[in-house]
């Protein structure tokens, strides 16, 4: 069964179309890429599916299920981990307690408790921030961490619900190449263990091409092209539109 | 290379902590056209902020018309004739074109072409149509020639365009290729950043490549075009 | 039916002034991002200043010139604290400068004292406008029909203003995006400070303008600020034909209200704002904010429960202050008492505003409510000290659950105003309700019951339940509950992601704040011996923001520490000064100025960079 299954989704603000007609399915296990140039739709799309914004019209579902009406923290509780563009993390608090504050979240308690939060989940927590290689941070502040580290940190936020379906908006953007690359492995390892399917826009091509077992491309809106990478990479419009191959003003030049 | 334009010279710039720029170094002649090409990401925006004054800018020297700049706020900046558009657009929405355009107005300058609203009209017809509308009822194309009009208002003698042809149709970056060109017959000087390639390449003499943050790059266009390993390395396609 | 329309026009000629201060309000708000608390402070100079000038000056430029003259001379002072004080703080969070501001007020209504004396001066008549006209067999004053006509001239002249002048177009720009237009050019600097004396100016006039109807008095600064305050939000922040339609509803409200329900009057009005608030969040004619600034610029700062040499400390600290009654004098306890009393109100506040980011208005709405539930729990209901302090306290808790509820449904400035609003209310049920409250006269002979009577004794159990609430509060912040709730304030995005319930969090985060409060404001019922609508007044708000930011609200407790400073400081200068508002005023913008982190972000600042300092001399 698909995990997340999109049906002519689309949204319009003040009779600007930002999303039209937008169907696709992601399958567990699989790396699917929504690429496009700025301004396509990409993050409208992204936070249609994670609860942020209602659409104007079509379905989601999600693990069978429809998201009509719920919250980002209703999708969450299905099972769905999400990681931002710009990191979004608790700068007042230390690596593990922002991983520990998605963990006592995810497994509530009956009652109200006085003990400190830190001491909750601690074990869980290590082992989320050895997934990201990120133990030797542990303790230090989130608000020094370098911006790589930010990322990571977001995925093993992501992670602690232990969700079957990670949306990942631009992973990679702001990194370093090589870290590009080895967060990417690193979530697609993930990925294939935990047969987790993962939806991430992106705009590295190299990231993309690299990672994605399949790519989707959104133009003003609308799903332009959808297979496998190399096909996508071969397809005359998506070049036009995006990648930029130069056929369009190589003739005026 | 002619009579310098501005030169910026080992400028770092931080977010708060996170410093963002590394020893960037520029150089524009007068009458010359650059192109600062990087990935999303790279520092191209920062740069352009950081000239401006808009972000901190601990160290570095920036030369403006040969007077040092770099410890002005961006308005004394901007009056002595170096334009800047954004790259969001950021237009005024509230306000109408012709209103968008009065902000940026600025005295007519010796060593400047000097715009009026007609003259924009010109080279952005769309625009003239649209005087009287709201920015919030534009279109993304309207809106970018509306910022790139707006700045041009205050009669710049040397124009920083923080990627002009992002997220446009290719019909709108025809336009958009047509009015630079315009710009650089009027005898301004551009420093422009662009991911998109053949954008540059049409309208940039000289080529700066930026990646995380530093320089790793300075050429002609041919130059560039020379050396396809500096291409993969630093712009992903 | 005439005594109604007359009734309604009074209402329209009321509407005049207040939509004068509050699109000056509006006005500086939009384009500084400053909640200008001291507008009232000028719309009361302009009638100081005004009554003067038509008093000296009416022969010279007549009585018209000698108004305009004070409003020109208000603006003028306003400009020259916008020079000096506001362009130090405009990158400063918000609260700050509506701190700066109140410390103006304060320094403002000293000087008014000093140099006009405390009796109430009335102006003279506007000439050609004396008399009366017949309106349907009742009497109308002239001058009143003079002001109805005036409002909408205003609003034109405004709207004139800002559409067909090139100022008028850069300051909607600077509304809209003021990084923008200093990339386009302008500068900023001046345009801020013509948009502050614009603003200035109008309240000035709106002071001046009143003197023909009613007596330059001391408490017209902080009733025309609130309810130009609530003119603004329900208008909508930044617009001005808003205001001006709120000036009328809030004008009728008055005047209306009186007869339709005069136990009510003042409650009518904000309970209007607090309906649009919730249905229309940005006022009637506002629009939603674009981005909503980041924490109010807070410094976010790593919290950790005290270690082993803080709890030393504390344990130190609160052994010397067991100690104290035998040492001091009851004088001496007396006080000491109320500055523990204020610590738990301060930490109560501090939970709320810096563990939460909430940034509540009108919090004393929860210390009142304590000191009249103790009180009437044990004059009208009988019951014993102890039952009437925890009555007290539930009677906050309820307070807090109704009111938050309500609140947490806004966040930035419009929670702040809900908050006030709510405050507001509360003010008024205790101010007019006086078959329960006994009204202005208060509820006295409210004394702890005998084991407590004597001044150390009740110092004690004060320290008692101060220390114990304090502590229960640290415990709870650092508590999975009380993360979440800085989990929201960290990043409302990602924790709403991870499934944590915005609303019922910081409801219940809100209601913790209230019921502190309410046992602070209990236990302070029992200390005077009563309880007076004092006790829920705006200035009682605002005190314990002051004392939150003079502590730090990027520290985890420097509620407390600014809680001790500011109320010892505040009884010792009102024993000695009676200026003690200007005394207390200045020191407030001196501290805002000087110290932007608080003295414990400071402290703690200075300390980080003498770590650092020493890590250098340790690894050259």
């Amino acid at each position: 069964m698909s995990i997340l299954v999109v049906e002519e989704l689309g949204k319009s603000y003040s009779g600007f179309q930002a999303v039209r007609d937008v169907s696709f399915v992601l399958e567990a296990g699989e790396m699917l890429a929504l690429i496009g140039p700025n301004g396509a739709g990409k993050s409208t799309c992204f936070n249609m599916i994670d609860g942020q914004l209602a659409p104007t019209t079509g379905r989601m579902a999600i693990f069978g299920k429809s998201t009509a009406g719920m919250t980002p923290g209703d999708i969450w509780r299905l099972g769905v981990g999400r990681t931002f563009q710009v990191a979004a993390t608790f700068a007042s608090m230390t690596v593990a307690e922002n991983v520990q504050m998605a963990l006592l979240s995810h497994h509530p308690r009956r009652w109200p408790a006085l003990r400190w939060a830190a001491r909750y989940h601690v074990a869980e927590a290590e082992r989320l921030l050895a997934l990201v290689g990120m133990t030797d941070q542990a303790q230090r502040s989130c608000g020094e961490l370098a911006y790589g580290d930010l990322k990571r940190l977001e995925l093993a936020i992501a992670l602690a619900n232990d969700p079957k379906l990670l949306l990942m908006d631009e992973p990679a953007a702001g990194m370093a190449t090589r870290e590009r690359h080895a967060l990417m492995g690193l979530t697609g390892r993930i990925a294939r263990e935990r047969t987790i399917g993962v939806l991430f826009t992106e705009h590295d091509m190299d990231v993309v091409f690299g990672h994605a077992d399949r790519v989707l491309v959104l133009n003003r809106g609308t799903l332009i092209a959808e297979g496998a990478p190399a096909a996508v990479r071969a397809n005359a419009e998506v070049q036009a539109v995006y990648l930029g191959a130069g056929s369009l003003y190589g003739a005026r030049s | 290379m002619s009579v310098s334009k501005l030169s910026v010279a080992q400028l770092d710039a931080a977010y708060g902590q996170a410093q963002v720029l590394f020893d960037v170094s520029l150089e524009i002649g007068a009458g010359e056209a650059v192109a600062l090409l990087g990935r999303n990401g790279a520092g191209k925006s920062t740069t352009f902020r950081a000239i401006l004054g808009l972000i901190a800018r601990p160290t570095g020297r920036i030369v403006f018309d040969g007077e040092d700049i770099s410890k002005c706020p961006p308005h004394e900046i901007v009056r002595r004739g170096l334009g800047y558009v954004p790259e969001d657009r950021r237009i005024f929405s509230d306000l109408t074109v012709e209103e968008n355009l009065l902000v940026g107005r600025q005295p007519p300058r010796p060593n400047a072409p000097t715009w009026t609203p007609e003259r924009l009209f010109a080279i952005f017809p769309n625009l003239r149509e649209l005087r009287g509308r709201a920015g919030a009822r534009m279109s993304g194309g309207e809106q970018q020639m509306l910022t790139i009009a707006r700045t041009l208002m205050g009669n710049p003698s040397l124009l920083l365009l923080d990627e002009p042809s992002e997220g446009l149709a290719p019909r709108i970056v025809e336009q958009m290729i047509e009015a630079i060109r315009e710009m650089k017959r009027e005898g301004l000087s551009l420093l422009l950043s662009e991911q998109n390639l053949p954008f540059a390449r049409l309208v940039a003499e000289r080529v700066y490549v930026i990646e995380k943050g530093a320089i790793r790059f300075v050429g002609t266009v041919a130059e560039f075009d020379a050396q396809p390993d500096v291409r993969h390395a630093y712009l992903a396609f | 039916m005439s005594f109604y329309f007359v009734q309604f026009v009074t209402g329209l000629s009321s509407a005049c002034s207040l939509f004068l201060v509050a699109s000056g309000l509006s006005i500086i708000f939009g384009v500084t991002r400053v909640v200008n608390f001291a507008h009232g402070a000028f719309y009361m100079l302009g009638a100081y200043i005004g009554y003067t000038l038509t008093d000296r000056l009416s022969g010279v430029v007549g009585f018209w010139g000698a108004i305009a003259l004070g409003a020109l001379a208000v603006a003028a002072i306003g400009t020259l604290i916008e020079m000096l004080l506001l362009r130090r703080i405009y990158d400063a969070p918000e609260l700050f400068q509506l701190l700066a501001t109140f410390g103006v007020t304060l320094v403002v209504e000293d000087l008014v004292l000093l140099i006009w004396g405390p009796s109430e001066l009335l102006g003279p008549r506007a000439p050609g406008f004396t008399g009366a006209i017949d309106l349907f067999g009742q009497p109308f004053p002239t001058y009143d029909l003079l002001l109805i006509a005036l409002a909408p001239l205003v609003l034109a002249f405004l709207w004139l203003l800002f559409r067909r002048t090139t100022w008028g177009v850069l300051v909607r720009a600077a509304t809209q995006d003021r990084e923008m237009v200093a990339a386009l050019g302008v500068n900023q600097k001046w345009l801020f400070t013509s948009v502050f004396a614009l603003g200035v100016f109008l309240a000035g006039l709106g002071g001046a303008l009143e003197l023909p109807r009613e007596a330059a008095n001391h408490t017209m600064d902080l009733q025309v600020i609130t309810e130009a305050l609530v003119v603004v939000v329900i208008g909508g922040l930044g617009s001005v034909p808003g205001t001006f339609l709120a000036a009328i509803i809030v004008s009728e409200l008055n005047a209306f209200g009186i007869l339709v329900f005069p136990k009510i009057s003042i409650v009518l009005v904000f309970l209007v704002m607090a309906i649009v608030l919730i249905v229309r969040p940005w006022g009637l004619l506002g629009r939603a904010e674009a981005a909503a600034r980041a924490a109010s610029g807070m410094v976010l700062s790593r919290w950790r429960p005290l270690r082993a040499e803080g709890r030393l400390f504390a344990v130190l600290a609160l052994a010397v202050a067991a100690l104290l009654p035998l040492v001091a004098g009851s004088y001496l306890v007396g006080v000491a008492t109320e500055v523990l009393i204020f610590m738990l109100y301060a930490a109560s506040l501090h939970f709320l505003l810096a563990g939460g980011g909430l940034a509540s208005f009108g919090h004393a709405a929860y210390f009142g409510l304590g000191s009249y539930g103790a009180a009437i729990a044990l004059k009208a209901c009988g019951l014993g000290m102890e039952t009437a302090i925890v009555a007290g306290t539930v009677l906050g808790l309820v307070g807090a659950l109704v009111f938050g509820w309500f609140c947490v449904r806004l966040s930035g400035v419009y929670f702040a105003m809900l908050t006030l609003a709510f405050a507001q209310i509360a003010w008024s049920i205790a101010y007019q309700w006086t078959d329960v409250t006994g009204g202005d006269n208060g509820i006295i002979g409210v004394w702890p019951s005998a084991w407590a009577a004597s001044p150390a004794r009740f110092y004690w159990l004060t320290l008692a339940l101060s220390a114990g609430g304090i502590a229960l509060l640290r415990a709870i912040t650092f508590s999975p509950f009380g993360y979440a709730l800085r989990a929201l304030r960290d990043s409302t995005l990602r924790a709403e992601t991870i499934g944590i319930e915005r609303r019922r969090v910081q409801w219940m985060g809100f209601v913790i704040a209230g019921a502190f409060a309410a046992l602070a404001g209990a236990l302070y019922a029992f200390l005077k011996g009563s309880v007076f609508p004092d006790n829920i007044s705006i200035s009682l708000s605002i005190d314990g923001l002051v004392m939150v930011l003079l502590g730090g609200v990027g520290t985890v407790s420097g509620g407390i520490v600014g809680a001790a400073i500011y109320r010892s400081l505040s009884i010792w200068v009102i024993s000695h000064t009676d200026y003690s508002k200007l005394v207390l005023g200045a020191l407030i913008v001196l501290l805002v100025v000087l110290f932007p982190k608080g003295l414990v972000g400071a402290f703690e600042a200075w300390r980080s960079v003498r770590t650092l300092a020493g890590l250098h001399r340790q690894n050259p």
